[in-house]
């Protein structure tokens, strides 16, 4: 068999998780609808959150698909392609697939050509982002459970407990954009960008209450990510 | 009084059947995707007739797995209270749970005035949860099948910049909701971190498994104004 990184066979692979991906989102999606519906749901609540949802996941998801695009340079396309559709991010599989390559001795700087080294790369790959998968079956109804007892116990607190850990993982990556300070002007970019995506999101909440703009609400976050983003290049650009 | 108590023990009984049969589809679909995504692996090994030897597999994996294992393990205990069940089964399949989803399922929530932990939170989660599942899919796939028209856009010098910081652009926005209302909690776990990466900047590489630090620091601080009766949770 003629090695080919994207053969027919890879991207046949590929179309197989995108239909299952796909295929479990609708599934859920469908049924958490018959519930929300049972518990009473405004219908346009229900239909405001997919809206504003895939709004939202524009940005993102764009810039999911740069990291296929870059990581193809040496995976070939099929397999960033899977790896990014289930259970994948960008800074774990390219840290992955670079531990993999070292392993054999190979660089990461261009297409691999050695069926075997792929291989290697696939297996590290998948074993190294297995563990959600397992953990979760095992242990998430106990998980959930242990949080129904702690509101059950204190509701006050069971909901601020929640909120904490929220938190926590906010407080974590606000912090981290001010890891590069040292390097000089460039180091604050991400800082500079920090605050202007807080400043449109203020501007937002302000016109919100002043016009009562509702449907504003729905949109204020991606505005603050496109915003924010936009800002990104003008300032690098300015300063760099 | 009394019809009203059993309409209200009808809702239980309902809600407590969404949520068993959710732990029992999301468990059957977590397992089907667990034996499709090791599948992947084998089926490259069997089709090109490529196995790989123990000790390259063992030893790309010493440089992965005790990091990213601890990482899936803190995610699980940090992002399930909040995404819910449905939401925690899917969002652990899907993938890419702090660039995207966990930030879209707390705005989904957020704007629909439901609270994390609840089971109309539960229900408003999955459905954005799923969504963004959905719509992240279709343009990862748009954009593999155009990718020669796409690729040197989306790799411009001129649009780099932009890409590099969407984690500030979308946790600074983020930020303002949340922190702004629950500031008394935020204030010092925000201010540990920023200390901390000041400190040891060489620490960003490993912010997620900081994040449980960031967490025990705002429980501990909620803990403590809470019982001090400092928090007017009514009003935020």
């Amino acid at each position: 068999m003629k090695f080919d990184l994207n053969s027919g066979f890879m991207y046949a692979l590929a179309a197989i998780i995108v239909v299952f991906v796909i295929a479990q989102s609708l599934f859920f999606m469908l049924k958490a609808i018959k519930q929300a519906k049972a518990m009473g749901f405004d219908k346009k609540v229900i239909m405001r959150t997919i809206k504003t949802s895939a709004v939202f996941t524009i940005a993102p998801a764009l810039s999911i698909l740069l990291g296929v695009i870059s990581l193809s340079k040496f995976l070939g396309l099929p397999l960033p392609w899977i790896r990014l559709s289930i259970l994948g991010a960008i800074t774990y599989e390219l840290t992955a697939a670079a531990s993999a390559a070292s392993s054999l001795g190979v660089s990461v700087t261009q297409q691999i050509t050695d069926p075997h080294v792929f291989s290697t790369i696939v297996w590290v790959m998948t074993i190294g982002i297995i563990p959600s998968v397992v953990l979760i079956p095992l242990f998430l109804k106990k998980i959930q459970r242990g949080i129904v007892k702690v509101k059950d116990k204190d509701n006050e607190w069971g909901e601020l407990f929640i909120t904490a850990i929220f938190l926590g993982m906010i407080s974590a990556f606000l912090g981290v954009v001010f890891a590069d300070v040292r390097s000089g002007i460039q180091g604050f970019i991400p800082i500079f960008v920090l605050l202007a995506s807080a400043v449109i999101m203020i501007i937002c909440g302000l016109l919100m209450k002043k016009y009562k703009l509702r449907w504003l609400q729905d949109y204020a976050l991606p505005f603050s990510i496109l915003g924010a983003m936009g800002f990104a290049i003008v300032i690098t650009n300015w300063i760099g | 009084m009394e019809k009203n108590s059993s309409l209200k023990l009808a809702q239980v009984k309902k809600s407590r059947k969404y949520e068993d049969e959710v732990h029992v589809f999301g468990r059957i679909w977590m397992i089907c995707a667990f034996f499709m995504m090791m599948s992947i692996p084998f089926m490259i090994s069997v089709y090109y007739d490529a196995w790989p030897g123990f000790a390259p597999v063992f030893k790309g994996l010493l440089g992965v797995a005790p990091i990213f294992w601890t990482v899936a393990v803190i995610e699980i205990i940090t992002y399930t209270p909040m995404l819910g069940s449905g939401g925690s089964y899917l969002g652990f399949v899907t993938g890419n749970l702090t660039n995207l989803k966990v930030p879209c399922a707390l705005y989904a929530m957020e704007n629909a005035q439901v609270k994390q932990g609840t089971l109309e939170g539960e229900v408003i989660s999955t459905i954005a949860i799923a969504t963004s599942s959905i719509v992240t899919t279709i343009i990862i796939a748009v954009g593999v099948l155009m990718l020669t028209p796409l690729t040197p856009i989306l790799n411009s010098e001129m649009l780099k910049p932009a890409f590099d910081n969407i984690l500030p652009a979308l946790f600074g926005g983020l930020a303002v909701v949340y922190v702004s209302k629950n500031w008394k909690i935020a204030i010092s776990p925000l201010l540990f971190m920023i200390v901390l990466f000041l400190l040891v900047p060489s620490l960003a590489s490993s912010v997620s498994v900081l994040v449980p630090v960031g967490s025990l620091i705002a429980i501990g601080m909620a803990r403590l104004l809470y019982n001090k009766g400092l928090l007017n949770t009514d009003k935020s």
